[in-house]
């Protein structure tokens, strides 16, 4: 079994599955601001807070200017310097214009030297190097700094300690780096990659080779952000999560359990979808009002509204969220989903979770969430996200907008109705010319529900659930669903 | 090392990484073409980095032999081992010393 180094980079030694391969050189390759140097200082950062010392071997910038750059990460460089954790290597070149010419052969033995020194002299376990591009163009790409690599690499191995090096790439998707050596010199190679996809930046990392050993395929999601670093956000590998859990909870409301044979199950994601007005945030206040009232904590993670326009409208329905706020009971965040990146929100989010420990979560709304992400970006986070809530086992009731003020699909619904365990439909229908709201539960796994569409109304007493609508024509595929029997013929506003 | 004054108007370091063919090879060499060369005027330092690892940090050294021309200024560097033919006197600008 390879023996594996856990990194301590958050979410690293997840995508790792355990960790790099201990003892054997590993790359990092990336263009220009992928965060390799982070990836590489976080790696040693990592380790000290492990108590492993290691030495940041620097071809490129000098140790000033890291430390510099480091500080707003939160790693006081300088102190474990004082004490012995972190030694750099200084081969950054002596002037800004460095005048090195190349008269014939030479080796690397002085670099090894002064490496093993630093690591004999803090007893390091983990060593980085950055960057082997800054070799390459001071040096040329020649055979004899193949050559030298190579030696320097069987070197760190002898050393018996756990190496990371950076290097160039300047084509973003190709699977080489320019020079092409780099992959063979090393066992295990790393991509990062900051890509441009419809005006948005994404960051990702790809783990593309552990030599001997498992790592999770393609390419992750991750954040650089102040005083944390780089975390990388690994995504459920697909597939259903087994639905554990018989126990059913309130929905809030007496007639929308009896519609889904007596509630919702304990650890389901439920998604309410409609266009705007429908009633959505009247779910979402009426699921957590039940919630409190039964003894759960719960977590309302808020884009579209204020806390405050929330408190209001629930009181006007008559549920009283404020005081289960001023217990503790509920929490409720308000965010502004321009505020920062997809990835940053998710990460917010799981805080949150993990700080608060609710049974229950709402979250008003993911298109919000989908407005400000790329297709491709927002279905990740879905998956991300959904398979996170999964594995807490946590009631978590979704809402979604639809585009169109009279139904009709949404993109959200898209991505995340094979994700979802229920799923709800608001919709407004027209009847005898008068807008009625309607709802209906579309699907709902491992339970017997209602199929009906039932008329709803709402007042200062909440939700009230009605009769099932009859002779309905297309109340998904239709703009505006009519009742044939009042009308008298088929016929529709368009 | 040579025992010498600073008044002299070439001050060439050779930095090894211990006494290796290449390195006495490269020393060698050198030393021929200043003898040839440079009239006399020159100092000749050399320093092993293996036995005197401070001089490898403060002169941020990674590949070796490395020359360094100290004097005259500004500094120039050589890395490589074939240091014992003319061209080391044109690629050190010293063909006026």
């Amino acid at each position: 079994m390879l023996e594996r180094l856990r990194t301590g980079i958050p979410g690293f030694d997840a995508l790792a599955q355990g960790g790099l391969p201990a003892s054997r050189p590993t790359l990092v390759a990336g263009g220009t601001g992928c965060g390799k140097t982070v990836f590489a200082a976080q790696f040693l950062a990592e380790g000290i807070r492990q108590g492993e010392p290691g030495v940041f071997v620097t071809f490129e910038e000098p140790p000033a200017q890291i430390r510099q750059n480091m500080r707003g990460f939160g790693w006081d460089i300088a102190a474990w310097e004082a004490n012995d954790l972190w030694r750099f290597v200084d081969v950054s070149p002596i002037g800004p214009i460095e005048a090195l010419r190349v008269v014939g052969d030479y080796d690397f033995h002085a670099l090894i030297a002064r490496i093993m020194h630093a690591i004999q002299s803090i007893g390091a376990t983990r060593v980085a190097l950055d960057s082997l591009a800054a070799v390459f163009s001071r040096l040329g790409d020649g055979g004899n700094v193949r050559r030298e690599l190579f030696n320097v690499g069987h070197a760190l191995r002898e050393a018996n300690v756990s190496a990371l090096i950076t290097a160039e790439r300047l084509e973003a998707h190709n699977g080489k780096t320019p020079n092409g050596i780099e992959e063979f010199v090393v066992d295990n190679v790393i991509v990062l990659r900051h890509l441009q996809d419809h005006e948005k930046r994404r960051r990702t990392m790809e783990i593309v080779k552990f030599r001997g050993a498992s790592h999770s395929k393609g390419q992750y999601p991750f954040t650089i952000r102040m005083n944390r670093g780089i975390e990388v956000i690994p995504l459920a590998s697909g597939g259903l999560v087994h639905r554990s859990s018989e126990n059913r909870i309130s929905s809030g409301n007496d007639a929308l359990d009896r519609m889904c044979g007596g509630g919702f199950f304990r650890d389901s994601v439920l998604l309410v979808s409609g266009p705007t007005g429908t009633g959505k945030t009247l779910t979402v206040s009426q699921f957590l009002a039940a919630g409190c009232r039964q003894g759960d904590r719960c977590l309302l993670m808020a884009f579209e509204e204020s806390e405050e326009q929330f408190r209001r409208n629930a009181a006007n329905w008559g549920l009283d969220l404020e005081g289960a706020e001023n217990d503790g009971r509920l929490r409720i965040v308000c965010l502004y989903p321009e505020a920062q990146s997809l990835e940053d929100h998710l990460i917010r989010i799981r805080e949150e979770i993990d700080g608060f420990e609710p049974d229950r979560l709402a979250m008003d709304s993911m298109s919000a969430l989908e407005r400000i992400a790329t297709e491709r970006g927002f279905r990740e986070f879905c998956i991300g996200f959904t398979s996170f809530v999964k594995s807490k086992q946590l009631a978590t009731l979704l809402t979604s907008t639809t585009s169109s003020l009279m139904g009709g699909g949404s993109v959200t619904e898209m991505h995340i109705s094979t994700l979802t365990d229920l799923i709800m439909l608001l919709r407004y229908v027209e009847v005898a010319g008068e807008m009625k709201r309607s709802l209906t539960v579309l699907k709902m796994r491992g339970s017997s529900h209602d199929h009906a569409i039932r008329e709803f109304s709402i007042s200062e007493r909440g939700m009230t659930v009605g009769e099932p609508l009859t002779a309905n024509v297309g109340f998904l595929t239709q703009p505006c669903p009519v009742m044939l029997d009042e009308i008298g013929g088929v016929g529709h506003a368009d | 090392m040579t025992e010498q004054s600073e008044s002299e108007s070439v001050h060439l370091v050779l930095y090894i990484a211990g006494r290796t063919p290449r390195s006495i090879r490269a020393e060698q060499g050198l030393r021929t073409i200043c003898t040839e060369k440079l009239s006399g005027d020159y100092r000749l330092d050399v320093i092993d980095v293996i036995e005197d690892p401070e001089a490898a940090e403060r002169q941020k050294i990674f590949a070796t032999p490395l020359l360094v021309r100290e004097r005259p200024q500004p500094t120039q560097r050589l890395i490589g081992d074939k240091l014992g033919s003319e061209s080391v006197i044109y690629d050190l600008d010293l063909e006026s010393a």
